[in-house]
């Protein structure tokens, strides 16, 4: 079988960079955001979509690459976790970044790309949601380490400030004032 | 000095990191011309082979090479037996590890017995279909009695049946006992298999330099030290040959401490072999048959009491699944042993097991190991006393909880660190009482109940207390150093899986010199910074290594007032620690920089007096006698959906006290991801394998993880009992969360369900479970 005769050729957008690639038709997005384009902020976690750790933002929404081709997303614009924060300190994070990190939102990390992914156009969509809306929508997201109570702290506390009800800054969980950065 | 960074809810080092994407884990390496492995697992959960052909698989594209058992040649052999036998008198115990590769037989689903190399992971998967290996399947032994039954098929033909261990513990008389008891009540209770279920599978790359005669492997490992040294061991190298970096790692749990994972050994060797670079990513689904497993287990168990409510004695009878091979000796069924007398005086005690080789994945420690079964016993035992002696659950427990009068209590059996298991510190009764209060489990009971079930809601309330032996020895290290730049650099062996290391180790270093704890730069689990230590377990990090990070902080303390007081003139007793910089008290104005006096420290000219150091830095080791026990009550409200019995945790309440707190936000983290993953446990996992060792639902479609919408807030409150074995006073904290949940929901849904007179003795549960309880019971 001539491997070669499959490769395709593809252009994409991600994070706002332009890329052309050659890729086998079978090649799993996934696995071209992390090991062609070196962009491994993207966690591959079950590979049957599932876990949700692959979560990326396809033209804004949220998909899983582990379940897409990256011959699907030919001509189109995604979002991955290295396109959230506007520069290199930890000043230019995100407002939903610097949420997990002032509530604790992450333990390991493995499953945290995924779950910002997920909820950053919920957020944008839905900005005042309620913390069972907000359960709901991160359902699809497996976390084995934090038992979801501070990503579901963070998810609010990221909604508040993105809706603009508590200025720019984010308030931490009550004790959680006594950050160093 | 007052405390500055030690004890408070500091955000984590390591976040922005693992928030952008920029954390590195073993599966982002990518290394020029690195080769990709793949393994043909069994299909099978015991049969004989008779023939491996792989050489189609040679021949197509992109592969390298292929190795089965025979290739391995002199370099196959099992692996090391991780953990002796405990010096318990008339312990019978075989040790039969795991092969790199399954030769003339396999013993469990998923075994590897030829491993593809390729260009990329998609060919080398290609390769295994066209690998011919000719198998005869053999019936399997699954049931942990049927497989030490006479006749059962054999799993390792050498011994002369499935028995791998028989260890007995005993403490007082407990058939005496059980004559003078006013009641004895016994039951046969059941723990089943559950996985770990890391999100980040396994991985290794491993690099071997030629022209340095260096091997570099990354490892999701949770012990990068013993890999070093066990590696160097296997492949002839010198220690200082093989550097082993745990890198960020998505989740422990357990499992990522055996060794050796076949893949863990095959895989250097052949980086070695083939000079490239090699890598081998776990997928799930490798996952759920390669990746050790818990919890398997059969007790028969009685308790004596008198009318009280006194516990007079135990007697526990059990039986332990080891899974094909039991590389990690008897640790998990040990901690069964002794977690079980939990937080109680129990005078009379006889603890008996058999640990069994079944065709099933091999059991290592998963986050509790073997103390939720223990502790399940206990508290169930305790339950069906109180029923029927008419006594109050919480007020059984009161009754037989240790005083504090009562510390340090030797319960005179052996422990998992082969130490006899003793109590440092604890002050049981207070976290009863808090747990009660906030759970208003009272006002539950006597109002809220009644009135709830008045209206045919099916609700129930549950408490339940445990230990946990934390921190257990040998030992770790730590080395600090003042760097020119002002800021510090800390390296310790343990690997890190999310716990907080580079913010809780920061904390203590930060504390002690006056630093921000961002300054504090903390290196773990790279043997290339520090190789001197053995692992993250037991819930031992922050007791062990921090206390390790303790010591070397305080050296470099010392070294820093010695070579300031010399420089400003003035006594070390007039001087302090604050802002980065050392200074006379009350004199802002001489503050002398800590990475100024780095620099001094470290002349270029002159000489170092003789009997001083270089730098400002300093490593100590520190290794306790034996481990300190945390403590814990659980408590939780649940209502039952009598139709579809499905559970709504209501409310879930957590008292917990692991000592001095380090940081209080991760240390909740720690709890809920616990509770977490007890809840799990409880209600949601089951590995179900069929009679023929086939795991029937290996995928995460079929084994259930609990989701955000199936965990609920939990309300935690803790008490600081200090332990007395580290200079810091703290307990361990990590596995904590998920020890007494199985326990919990057995005890709050048989309230639930009180009217239907069910007997709850087995763990794990699901809807569908319930239901054929409630059967059963309404047959009755």
């Amino acid at each position: 079988m001539d491997l070669e005769a499959k490769r395709h050729r593809i252009s994409i957008t991600v994070n706002g960079i332009g890329f052309d690639a050659e890729v086998e038709a079978r090649l799993l997005l996934s696995d071209f955001l992390r090991h062609q384009l070196g962009l491994t902020g993207t966690h591959v976690g079950c590979e049957h979509g599932v876990c949700g750790a692959c979560t990326v933002l396809l033209e804004g929404q949220a998909v899983r690459s582990c379940l897409l081709f990256a011959v699907q997303v030919d001509g189109l614009r995604l979002t991955t976790v290295e396109g959230l924060a506007s520069g290199e300190g930890s000043e230019s994070l995100h407002p939903l970044q610097k949420a997990f990190w002032d509530c604790h939102g992450l333990q390991c990390g493995f499953c945290t790309p995924g779950i910002l992914l997920t909820l950053l156009p919920y957020l944008e969509e839905n900005p005042t949601p309620s913390e069972g809306q907000l359960r709901e929508v991160l359902s699809g997201n497996l976390c084995r380490c934090t038992g979801y109570q501070k990503v579901v702290d963070a998810a609010l506390a990221a909604s508040r400030t993105l809706s603009g009800a508590e200025g720019s800054e984010l308030e931490g969980p009550s004790g959680g004032s006594e950050t160093v950065a | 000095m007052s405390t500055r960074y030690f004890g408070k809810s500091v955000r984590r080092n390591e976040d922005p990191r693992l928030l952008t994407g920029r954390a590195l884990f073993v599966d982002d390496l990518q290394l020029p011309g690195m080769l990709h492995l793949a393994f043909l697992r069994s299909d099978f959960a015991h049969a004989r082979i008779h023939s491996i052909d792989y050489s189609e698989a040679l021949g197509l594209p992109g592969v390298v090479a292929a190795f089965d058992a025979a290739a391995l040649g002199e370099y196959w052999k099992p692996g090391p037996l991780l953990v002796p036998p405990p010096p318990v008198e008339g312990a019978v115990f075989s040790a039969r590890t795991q092969v790199p590769l399954a030769r003339g037989k396999v013993r469990h689903q998923g075994e590897p017995i030829v491993v593809v190399v390729a260009e990329s992971r998609y060919l080398a998967e290609d390769a295994l279909d066209s690998i011919i290996v000719e198998m005869e399947s053999l019936p399997a032994a699954v049931d942990l009695e049927e497989a030490l039954a006479p006749g059962a098929p054999l799993i390792h033909e050498d011994l002369d049946s499935n028995l791998a261990a028989h260890v007995t513990q005993r403490k007082g008389d407990f058939d005496s006992a059980a004559k003078n008891a006013d009641l004895v009540v016994g039951r046969r209770f059941l723990y089943d298999r559950g996985a770990s279920a890391a999100i980040e599978n396994r991985g290794i790359v491993a690099h071997w330099d030629e022209r340095a005669q260096h091997l570099t492997v990354w490892d999701t490992t949770q012990a990068p030290i013993p890999i070093r040294n066990g590696l160097a061991g296997l492949l002839g190298l010198s220690e200082s040959q093989v550097r082993v970096i745990a890198p960020f790692i998505g989740g422990g749990f357990g499992p990522k401490i055996m060794m050796f994972y076949p893949e863990e050994v095959v895989a250097p060797w052949i980086a070695m072999r083939l000079k490239r670079p090699v890598k081998w990513i776990e997928d799930r689904q490798e996952n759920f048959f390669a990746t050790t497993q818990e919890r398997g287990q059969v007790h028969d168990s009685e308790l004596a009491v008198t009318r009280e409510g006194q516990i007079l004695g135990v007697k526990d009878v059990f039986l332990h699944d080891n899974g094909a091979y039991n590389p990690y000796g008897l640790t998990v069924p040990i901690n069964s042993q002794c977690t079980l007398l939990g937080p109680y005086r129990v005078p009379h005690y006889h603890s008996e097991f058999r640990a069994v080789f079944t065709n099933k994945t091999i059991v290592t420690p998963v986050r509790g190991a073997g103390r939720q079964h223990g502790v399940f016993v206990m508290e169930r035992l305790l339950d069906l006393a109180a029923r029927e002696l008419g006594l109050d659950r919480a007020e059984i427990r009161r009754r037989n909880l240790l005083r504090p009068d009562e510390f340090p209590h030797n319960h005179q059996i052996i422990f998992q660190d082969f130490a006899p298991l003793t109590y440092d510190s604890g002050n049981y009764e207070p976290c009863l009482d808090k747990a009660l209060e906030m759970i208003d489990y009272h006002r539950f009971v006597s109002q809220e109940q009644p009135q709830l079930r008045s209206q045919g809601k099916c609700v129930g309330v549950g408490v339940v207390c445990y230990v946990e032996g934390t921190g257990i020895g040998p030992y770790e290290g730590a080395r600090v150093t003042v760097e020119p730049d002002g800021g510090v650099s800390l390296a310790t062996g343990v690997g890190t899986q999310g716990q907080g290391h580079f913010t809780v180790f920061a904390q203590i270093v930060a504390e002690a010199l006056g630093v921000e704890v961002h300054k504090v730069r903390v290196v773990t689990g790279d043997t290339g910074a520090f190789h001197w230590g053995t692992g993250t377990f037991a819930s031992r990090g922050a007791v062990v290594a921090g206390s390790a990070c303790h010591a070397a902080v305080l050296e470099v303390r010392r070294k820093i007032l010695r070579l300031a007081s010399g420089i400003l003139e003035v006594s070390e007793e007039d001087l302090e620690l604050a802002d980065g910089a050392v200074r006379v008290k009350g004199v802002p104005g001489s503050a002398l920089g800590l990475g100024e006096l780095a620099l001094k420290a470290n002349p270029l000219r002159g000489a170092v007096a003789p009997g001083t150091e270089p730098g400002l830095e300093a490593t100590a080791y520190f290794g306790p006698s034996s481990g300190s026990t945390a403590n814990g009550v659980h408590a939780m409200i649940v209502e039952v959906d009598a139709e579809t019995l499905m559970v709504k945790i209501q409310r879930y309440v957590v008292v917990h006290d692991c000592g001095r707190v380090i940081n209080p936000l991760i240390l909740e983290g720690q709890i809920e991801g616990g509770v977490a993953h007890g809840i799990g446990n409880a209600f949601y996992e089951q590995l179900i394998y069929d009679g023929e060792g086939q795991l029937l639902n290996g995928s995460f479609m079929d084994y259930l993880l609990p989701t955000s919408t199936d965990v609920p807030r939990i309300e935690s409150g803790h008490l600081e009992t200090p332990s007395p074995l580290n200079p810091l006073g703290v307990k361990g904290a990590g596995e904590a969360g998920a020890i007494p949940v199985g326990a919990l929901f057995a005890q709050a849904l048989e309230d639930a369900l009180s009217p239907e007179g069910v007997e709850i003795l087995e763990i794990p549960l699901s809807p569908n479970r319930l239901f054929e309880l409630l059967e059963e019971a309404r047959s009755r």
